[in-house]
C-alpha cells in the first residue's frame, strides 16, 4: 500500500505545509523576531491581503475578464503595497511608542487586531467571502493517474521561495537592508551615523506587515476567507518563528520545514488534534535545550 | 523627497482614521436608534429579544439570523402586531462567546423584561444560556439543528433533531449503496454526538466506518486528512466539519483530484450562506442534508425568498437556518394569540400542537419535546450555489432528540 506515489505526495505536502509556514511567518519574523513587537494583529494583516485579492479579483471580473486568470499576479503586489502602508500608518500612530516595551505591545495589537476584524466586517460583512482561483492553478500537474501535485500548492511554494530570496537579497545586498540591520542592532549608534531610525522603523515593520498582506494572497486559494481568518493562523505563524531563533531567516526555513514534516507525518498515522499535541510538546522539548530556538547567535542578529 | 513620503503617510493616516471613526459611528447610530424609541413604546408593545453573535467568528453565520427575525417582526407588526400590540425587538451581541451569551440572556430576562429571545446559533452558546432561561422562567426559541439529547421546557427547538437530519441522511446514502463510511467532523460536541449516532446505526443497517477524524475547530490544512481518506477508499464522507475548516476542507479535496463522482462528501453544516463563502465550483454535486433548501418550492417559500432579497440585497441567499429562525418568531407570535398573553407558562401550554405553514411546508410544534414537526430533505450542490432537492420525505417527521423510537440507539443517551 505504501508506495512510491503515496511517498512523494506526502513528501510534496509536507513541502507545500512548510511553504505555506515560510510564508505566514516571514512577516513577523521581522515585526516580532527582529523589532521585537508582539504583534497580535499579524494575523489580520494576512486577512487584509486576502480581501485585498478578493477586491482585485471582482475588479477583474468587472472590467478586465479577459485578463482574468492572471489577476493573482497583480494581487500580490497590491497585497504587499495595502500590507505596508497600512502597517506603516500603524506603526507610526501607535507602534512606534512601544519600543523597549513588548507586554505593553501584545495588548495594544491585539486591540488592533480587534478593531481591523470588526472594520473588514463592517465594510464586507460577516460572512466569508469567495475568491476563485485562476483556470490555470486549479489543475493538476500529472506524472502518472496516481502520481500528481496540484498546481496551486506548486505555485504558493514558489512564491515562497521567491519572497525568501527577495528578502535575503534586501537585507543583505542593499543598502536599506544595511541600515535596517544597523537600527534594528544598536539604534544609537545608527542615529549617530546619520540614519534616520524613525523611517527605518516604520519601514521595517511596513515590510513585514506587507509580507504578511502577501501570505493572505495567497491562502485565500487554500483556505477560508472572513474577517477572523487570522486567527487561525496567528499562533502557528508565532510557534515557528520562536522555534526558529529570533528574527534569523534560515532558522524560519528549517522550523517551517520541521514542522511542515512533524506535521504531514503525524497526521496521517493519528488524529489531528493529537498530532498537535505531540508538535507542541517536542517544540517544548527543542525549546528546553536550545532556548533561544534552533539558530541563536549569541550578539543581536539580524537575518 | 522624504518631505512628500511624510505627506503622503499623514493623509492616508487621515483617511483611515476617517473610515474608522465612520465606521465606528456607522455602528453607534445603528444601535442608538432602537433604544431612542424605547421610552416611549414601552407602554403598547411587547419586547423581544434578539441574542445572536454579531461581532466575532460566529457572526459568519448568526447575522443573517437576526436579519431573518428582524423582518419576521416587521412583518408581524405590519399585521397589526401580537395581542394588538406591536413588537419591539431588543438585539444584543453574544460577540461568540459563550459566557457573554449568558449575561446578556440574563440582562434581556432581567432588566428589559423581554417576552421571549431568539437567539443561539452553536450548542455551546444555548447550553450558556438554557440555566439562565431556566432559572428566570424566560423563553428560548433557538434556530439551528444540533446533536439532540436535550429538552429544556423553556426552550423551543426550530431546527431538526438528529432523526430529522443525520438519522434521515444515512438511511438515504446506505439505500444508495454507500456501505463504506468516512467520518470526518470538528472537534466538539456537536460531530463526536452525531457520529456516535452514526456509527450505531451503520452498525444496525450493516454498513463500515472506514475512518474517523476530528480536526480543531479553524483547522486550514487537510492535506494529510485527505491523504488519509483517499487510502481508506471510502464509499462517502460524512462531514459534520463546521465553520471555516469546511473551506479549506472542500479546496484542498479538489486540488487532490476528488470530485463529487469519485467521492461524494454529505454535509450537515453547509446551507446556502456556506456554499456562497466556500464557492460553489468546489462543492458541485457534493451532497446536503437539511430541512430547508432556498429552491423549495411552495408558495410560503417564493415569497419569503422574494422578501428576504427586497429587504437584504438580491445576492443574499435564504438557507435552513434563516427560515427556522424566521417561523420561530411566527411560532411564538401564534402562541400568545392562543394564549391571550406574553406569560411564559400561558404561551408553553398554548404552543403545544400549534401549526404553521413555513416556506419548508407544513410545521408543528410537538408538545412533549418542544421540537418541530419537519420534513427532512436531501439535496445536491449546483454550480450556481443553490441546492437541487434529490429526495424528500412525503410528510414532516416526528423530532426525537432522544432518538427513542430507534432499537439501535438504544444507550446512547446514556453517558
Amino acid at each position: 500500500m505504501k508506495n512510491i506515489s503515496y511517498w512523494f505526495s506526502n513528501i510534496f505536502n509536507a513541502l507545500s505545509v512548510g511553504s505555506i509556514y515560510i510564508l505566514i511567518a516571514m512577516g513577523l519574523v521581522i515585526t516580532f523576531g527582529l523589532m521585537k513587537i508582539i504583534n497580535m494583529a499579524h494575523g489580520e494583516f494576512i486577512m487584509l491581503g486576502a480581501y485585498t485579492t478578493y477586491v482585485i479579483q471582482n475588479i477583474f471580473e468587472k472590467y478586465w475578464k479577459s485578463f482574468f486568470d492572471y489577476y493573482i499576479l497583480v494581487a500580490i503586489p497590491v497585497a504587499f503595497i495595502v500590507g505596508f502602508l497600512i502597517g506603516v500608518f500603524i506603526e507610526k500612530t501607535i507602534v512606534k511608542r512601544l519600543y523597549e516595551r513588548t507586554l505593553d505591545s501584545l495588548l495594544l495589537t491585539w486591540g488592533i487586531s480587534l478593531i481591523l476584524q470588526q472594520l473588514v466586517r463592517n465594510i464586507f460583512g460577516a460572512p466569508n467571502v469567495e475568491v476563485k482561483t485562476p483556470q490555470w492553478m486549479s489543475k493538476q500537474i500529472n506524472f502518472t493517474s496516481h502520481l500528481f501535485i496540484p498546481s496551486r500548492r506548486l505555485f504558493i511554494l514558489v512564491v515562497a521561495i521567491s519572497l525568501l530570496i527577495l528578502m535575503f537579497i534586501l537585507l543583505n545586498k542593499t543598502v536599506i537592508g544595511l541600515r535596517i540591520k544597523a537600527v534594528l542592532q544598536n539604534r544609537e549608534i545608527a542615529s549617530a551615523l546619520g540614519i534616520n531610525s524613525e523611517e527605518i522603523d516604520s519601514l521595517s515593520f511596513g515590510i513585514g506587515t506587507g509580507l504578511a498582506g502577501v501570505a493572505g494572497c495567497c491562502l485565500t486559494m487554500l483556505g477560508p476567507i472572513g474577517p477572523s481568518m487570522g486567527t487561525n493562523y496567528i499562533i502557528d505563524a508565532f510557534m515557528i518563528v520562536i522555534l526558529g531563533g529570533m528574527g534569523y531567516l534560515p532558522g524560519v526555513i528549517i522550523s517551517s520545514l520541521i514542522i511542515g514534516f512533524l506535521k504531514t507525518f503525524f497526521e496521517l498515522n493519528m488524529s489531528t488534534t493529537m498530532a498537535k499535541v505531540l508538535i507542541f510538546i517536542i517544540i517544548i522539548l527543542i525549546l528546553q535545550f536550545k532556548p533561544h530556538g534552533l539558530y541563536y547567535r549569541p550578539e543581536r542578529s539580524a537575518v | 523627497m522624504r518631505k512628500s513620503n511624510k505627506m503622503l503617510v499623514k493623509m492616508l493616516s487621515l483617511l483611515l482614521v476617517i473610515v474608522m471613526v465612520v465606521s465606528v459611528l456607522y455602528g453607534c447610530k445603528k444601535s442608538s436608534s432602537s433604544s431612542e424609541s424605547e421610552k416611549e413604546k414601552s407602554e403598547e408593545t411587547i419586547k423581544v429579544g434578539i441574542l445572536h453573535s454579531l461581532s466575532g467568528t460566529m457572526s459568519i453565520s448568526e447575522v443573517s439570523l437576526k436579519d431573518a427575525e428582524l423582518m419576521a417582526i416587521e412583518e408581524i407588526n405590519n399585521n397589526g402586531g401580537v395581542l394588538g400590540k406591536k413588537l419591539e425587538p431588543i438585539v444584543e451581541d453574544g460577540a461568540s462567546d459563550w459566557p457573554t451569551f449568558a449575561e446578556k440572556a440574563k440582562k434581556l430576562l432581567q432588566k428589559d423584561k423581554v417576552a421571549v429571545i431568539f437567539g443561539c446559533w452553536t450548542s455551546a452558546s444555548r447550553k450558556a444560556v438554557l440555566p439562565v432561561v431556566e432559572e428566570n422562567n424566560g423563553l428560548l426559541f433557538y434556530p439551528v439543528q444540533y446533536e439532540g439529547l436535550e429538552s429544556s421546557p423553556n426552550i423551543f427547538y426550530m431546527g431538526a433533531a438528529p432523526n430529522q437530519q443525520i438519522v434521515p441522511a444515512v438511511k438515504w446514502l446506505f439505500d444508495n449503496g454507500k456501505k463504506r463510511f468516512y467520518l470526518l467532523g470538528s472537534d466538539y460536541v456537536f460531530p463526536r454526538t452525531a457520529n456516535k449516532i452514526i456509527k450505531a446505526y451503520l452498525k444496525y443497517l450493516g454498513g463500515v466506518v472506514v475512518g474517523e477524524e476530528y480536526t480543531p475547530l479553524g483547522h486550514t490544512d487537510y492535506s494529510s486528512v485527505i491523504n488519509k481518506i483517499k487510502a481508506a477508499k471510502p464509499d462517502v464522507a460524512f462531514n459534520t466539519l463546521n465553520g471555516d475548516s469546511n473551506v479549506a476542507f472542500f479546496k484542498q479535496l479538489k486540488d487532490a483530484g476528488i470530485d463529487a463522482k469519485t467521492l461524494p462528501v454529505m454535509s450537515v453544516s453547509i446551507a446556502e450562506e456556506e456554499i456562497k463563502g466556500i464557492g460553489p465550483e468546489y462543492l458541485k454535486g457534493h451532497l446536503v442534508a437539511w430541512n430547508y433548501f432556498q429552491s423549495v418550492d411552495t408558495p410560503e417559500n417564493k415569497e419569503f425568498v422574494e422578501k428576504y432579497k427586497k429587504k437584504y440585497g438580491e445576492d443574499r441567499v435564504t438557507d435552513d437556518p434563516i427560515e427556522a429562525a424566521y417561523i420561530g418568531v411566527y411560532l411564538w407570535a401564534k402562541a400568545v394569540e392562543k394564549a391571550g398573553s406574553t406569560d411564559v407558562d400561558k404561551v408553553r401550554e398554548a404552543a403545544k400542537g400549534i401549526e404553521f405553514n413555513a416556506p419548508e411546508g407544513p410545521v408543528k410544534i410537538d408538545g412533549d419535546n418542544q421540537h418541530l414537526y419537519k420534513t427532512v430533505r436531501i439535496g445536491e450542490i449546483l454550480e450556481n450555489g443553490q441546492i437541487r432537492e434529490l429526495w424528500k420525505t412525503n410528510e414532516p417527521v416526528k423530532p426525537d432528540p432522544y432518538l427513542k423510537g430507534y432499537e439501535w440507539a438504544k444507550g446512547l443517551s446514556e453517558q
